[in-house]
């Protein structure tokens, strides 16, 4: 459930521009659903509306039934996990994973959905292969933000924001690198998914969301 | 494959506003060891604040309370992986670049402490690490922005685990945001002398219908039911200081809070957590403070 004040509002340019508003339109976004249990979670909700989709807020496992795609969002990835313990939740997003549906993962999303976490017994959803350290560049005052070169994005650099963020220490089969930052992986996919160790959730600029919908698209048209 | 980049931007207010964006529908616990912040990340909470009391015992202990004891704060810091925060005396510019020194990730410049200055906040533009400030109105809450505050928190009164101050707190902030974003534009100008806040601050509430950071719920919440009223009234996520451990149950009023936050709409799942605490007694609380025992109005 998204509440009312953490919505685009109607006079927003971006929302005019592209949030489906004729019956047709309507009918051809596709569901997304944000992890909604803790983290940013209404400004992924905000940047999917802006790129065009519906979008869900995904709570219990029922609220998985609707949806075409999951963002796994921005926020604490030990409090996420605890959450995702409750009630299967854990189980049911990695059943959809398994079966192709795609996942976008920011930040704690990346590390949610990674095979290996470093020092970590055993990983959590286990989805995309890729080793992900937590905390890797120190605590809050090495957060920063850069501008990326992104392999295969149109549009000039990408404006990223790293908070306390991780690092994907390496990537498995199928695992496409798409940017570095100072010699790390911060953003990679496979055609099922798609990983950033930072937040485009946290700027206006919607062209990584754009990428995840077209991947939404591709899997659905191939079902 | 991808070439790589250089310049990098730190303690920009996009970085330090972020951080508290990534805690939202989350707990923030008040701990005093190790120990308990071991015990409030194994909960759920997404960050925890190192003090040397909480403010229940500050409240009981008299005296002049200060930022936590270094050696406190670095061993809270070496005991767990979420964010942690430390609050320092407002006005109190040196204990703040004490914390920052010691890497803390969030800087509490807070009310419950005794402040250092009774007239000036400190200058929080200045700081890589970001800051949390409380308000018991849109105009405090929008003159800590202007200083630097990169998230909010309603005061609510500290140490009492009773929570209609924070009620009060909340409706009239969410209520004046209402107001404000229901305005004719000729009327900002006064509007931003009322609340005596800046004015590009006032415009920018009223045209977005929000503030420009994250706003959380503190002082006296002690219970699941609490903090998913907080929660349901507009808050983006709770401080909870002597609530957990001043229960009975710690490490059962802890997790029941966090489920209690990210539940907070759903009654059935609210029904439950309150269930599992059983008969164990939340913290017991204060009804009533003199008014020159309150700590809101330390600051304004």
């Amino acid at each position: 459930m998204t509440r009312i004040h953490d919505l685009p509002r109607p006079g927003d340019p971006a929302v005019r521009e592209s949030t489906p508003r004729t019956p047709a339109e309507i009918a051809l976004a596709p569901t997304i659903g944000v992890l909604g249990v803790q983290g940013d979670v209404s400004e992924h909700a905000a940047a999917l509306e802006r790129a065009g989709a519906r979008v869900v807020w995904v709570r219990r496992p029922a609220d998985l039934d609707s949806v075409d795609g999951l963002v796994l969002p921005g926020g604490e990835s030990t409090t996420l996990r605890r959450l995702l313990d409750f009630e299967g939740l854990l189980d049911a997003v990695r059943r959809r994973g398994e079966e192709g549906m795609p996942m976008f993962g920011t930040c704690a999303g990346a590390i949610l959905l990674a095979t290996e976490v470093a020092g970590a017994p055993v990983p959590h959803l286990s989805l995309v292969p890729m080793t992900v350290a937590r905390n890797a560049y120190g605590r809050q005052r090495e957060s920063f933000a850069a501008d990326l070169a992104v392999e295969g994005l149109e549009g000039g650099p990408l404006h990223a924001v790293f908070i306390r963020a991780p690092v994907i220490e390496e990537v498995g089969e199928g695992v496409e690198i798409l940017a570095r930052e100072r010699g790390d992986i911060v953003l990679a996919e496979t055609d099922r998914a798609l990983v950033a160790t930072f937040h485009p959730e946290l700027t206006a600029d919607d062209r990584l969301h754009r990428r995840f919908l077209a991947k939404v698209r591709a899997a659905s048209a191939r079902r | 494959m991808a070439p790589e980049q250089t310049g990098r931007e730190s303690g920009t207010p996009e970085v330090k506003r972020g951080l508290a964006r990534m805690l939202k529908g989350g707990v923030i616990m008040d701990v005093v060891s190790a120990d308990q912040a071991r015990i409030a990340e194994e909960a759920g909470a997404v960050a925890v604040m190192a003090l040397e009391r909480v403010p229940a015992d500050i409240r009981a202990a008299g005296g002049v309370a200060r930022m936590a004891p270094v050696t406190r704060i670095k061993e809270i810091m070496a005991a767990v992986t979420i964010p942690v925060m430390a609050k320092c005396r407002i006005g109190h510019f040196v204990e703040a670049r004490i914390e920052e020194a010691l890497g803390v990730d969030y800087v509490d410049e807070s009310e419950v402490l005794t402040p250092a200055d009774e007239t000036h906040h400190i200058d929080k533009n200045a700081f890589t690490v970001p800051f949390v400030c409380g308000a018991r109105n849109l105009g405090e809450a929008l003159r800590r922005i202007a200083e630097g505050a990169s998230m909010i928190r309603t005061k609510g009164e500290p140490g009492t685990g009773n929570i209609v101050e924070a009620v009060r707190h909340m409706r009239l902030i969410q209520g004046q945001i209402r107001s404000l974003a229901s305005m004719d534009e000729g009327e900002w100008f006064v509007a931003a002398k009322e609340h005596a806040a800046p004015l590009d601050l006032v415009v920018e509430v009223a045209e977005t219908g929000r503030l420009p950071v994250v706003n959380f719920a503190a002082g006296g919440i002690a219970t699941p039911a609490d903090a998913a009223l907080m929660m349901q009234l507009g808050a983006d996520g709770v401080f909870v200081g002597s609530g957990v451990f001043k229960s009975e149950k710690p490490e059962a009023f802890a997790r029941a809070i966090v489920l209690g936050t990210t539940h907070y709409d759903d009654p059935d799942i609210l029904a439950r957590v309150t269930e599992e605490l059983g008969t164990e007694e939340a913290m017991k609380g204060l009804d009533r403070l003199a008014a020159e025992e309150l700590m809101q109005t330390r600051s304004t």
